[in-house]
């Protein structure tokens, strides 16, 4: 084969990228930016009160709740993501309750799989956070007569959020990436709307290079954000 | 007592080669992260920007996308190279990339770009004093690598390097999307034709936390290894 000849193949290959193929990939990025939002946010809610229960000195609280973020954190999301999606119809009588149409799709097991995987890692960056918080503002919390409640609210969680920022950042763009494997359960999320265009086209650099550019600029847009909120909310950290 | 219907020898075997997938592209993220690591320190600019380069868009882009692109676009990529090969030589050659292939290269080559940080990292944490002693010795570039600047900057990337096993590990198991019989693909392909899946991802699950348990207890009696000298840490 000739050079130019397949230089002009490869570029007849541009029709790849026809405006419903580019359709399917907007709808992955939609779905995609669904599911990573819903569960980031669904994961640092439960997150917040399971790493406080994690700092907890009673053992009989932070023992489950290590040994929950212990088997999460350890075993492959694919692992947990065909457990709750397989899993699921084998709860007795779901398939009868409202909640049955909506896990039926595979939306909503991968949101569960997905919140259920990031709180443990949040959880565990909290905790961390936490345990960190310097000793000198607890006692002065104390000295002003606080409550645990109140000393939690106005000082240790505040300044534990802000420590947490950086490692968070990173749980945020794990979780965009961890994100691909949905579309192992038929979710037609970015790299669903790639595997399509290359099983439709046989075309697996347009596809998958296509959908890596999207991925890297995503991260790129998240990790700015990071930096950019670390640089207002750590302004008092920085060396003079 | 475990009724697995049959599937578990398979499931064994399965967990065979996620051991065998793990080690070996550890054994290449290890020498693509040293290569790498080595590339960013150095004053060439090209090779510095080159390592960045890698290690910027391997880090920006999800495991599976990339393994992905390897298995699917790396085969058309050896045909064409092969076909290449054939037209102008007359050598009539077929590499074919089989799943294992492909997923070591990928999970070996994704994560060389995040030991290369934590090797970039721990090789500035040895402190200059120390190499400008050896070299003072008359010892040769080679002889202070292996002898001060390796085992040192271990000290400092063991628990980087423990962290990047565990989510190597975990990454594994994605090689069952391109077709790779490793554990979780037998599990989920059993969990189907039984409509039994706790019967088999949680064993799965088990095995993983095992090798998980295990790795940590080797790391810790390295880190000690390497901790000589240095007092409880």
């Amino acid at each position: 084969m000739e050079l130019t000849t397949w230089l002009n193949e490869l570029l007849s290959d541009n029709l790849i990228f026809t405006p419903q193929t580019l359709g399917y990939y907007w709808e992955g990025l939609v779905t995609t930016t669904q599911l990573v939002f819903l569960s980031l946010l669904a994961g640092l809610v439960l997150a917040v009160p399971l790493a406080i229960g994690r700092s907890s000195g009673r053992r009989w609280i932070s023992l489950p709740i290590y040994a929950y973020t212990y088997v999460f954190r350890g075993t492959p999301l694919l692992i947990q993501l065909y457990l709750i999606y397989y899993g699921v119809v084998f709860f007795d009588g779901i398939q009868e309750t409202f909640l049955w149409p909506m896990l039926r799709e595979a939306f909503y097991p991968a949101l569960i799989a997905f919140t259920l995987n990031t709180a443990a890692y949040t959880t565990e960056i909290f905790r961390g956070a936490i345990k960190a918080t310097p000793r000198g503002e607890i006692e002065a919390a104390r000295a002003y007569g606080m409550s645990q409640a109140l000393m939690m609210r106005r000082i240790i969680l505040p300044s534990a959020f802000r420590r947490a920022l950086p490692a968070y950042g990173n749980e945020v763009i794990f979780m965009l990436h961890a994100s691909a494997i949905a579309s192992v359960v038929t979710l037609m999320d970015l790299t669903g709307a790639a595997r399509f265009v290359y099983a439709r086209y046989y075309a697996p650099f347009e596809a998958f290079l296509f959908v890596a550019a999207i991925y890297l600029c995503l991260t790129f847009a998240i990790l700015y954000f990071f930096r950019f909120l670390e640089k207002r909310l750590l302004a008092h950290l920085k060396p003079a | 007592m475990l009724d697995l219907h049959g599937y578990g020898p398979r499931l064994l075997e399965g967990a065979g080669v996620t051991l065998q997938l793990a080690l070996l592209s550890l054994l290449l993220a290890l020498v693509l992260g040293l290569l790498a690591a080595s590339a960013k320190m150095s004053r060439s600019w090209l090779l510095h920007k080159t390592a960045t380069l890698y290690t910027t868009v391997i880090r920006g882009v999800p495991d599976l996308v990339l393994m992905l692109l390897l298995f699917f676009g790396g085969q058309m990529g050896l045909n064409l190279l092969t076909d290449l090969l054939y037209d102008r030589t007359g050598i009539d050659l077929f590499i074919n990339l089989n799943a294992f292939a492909a997923g070591v290269l990928t999970i070996g080559f994704i994560f060389g770009a995040y030991m290369c940080e934590t090797f970039r990292g721990a090789f500035l944490a040895v402190e200059h004093g120390q190499i400008e002693a050896g070299k003072a010795y008359g010892m040769s570039n080679w002889l202070v690598f292996r002898r001060i600047r390796f085992p040192q900057m271990m000290r400092h990337a063991l628990p980087g390097l423990s962290n990047n096993w565990m989510v190597l590990l975990k990454t594994t198991a994605l090689v069952s999307v391109i077709g790779l019989s490793d554990m979780v693909r037998v599990a989920a392909e059993a969990s189907r034709a039984t409509h039994e899946p706790f019967t088999f991802l949680i064993p799965v699950a088990v095995i993983y936390l095992m090798i998980a348990s295990v790795s940590e207890w080797a790391f810790a009696r390295l880190q000690k290894r390497y901790n000589v000298g240095f007092g409880e840490h």
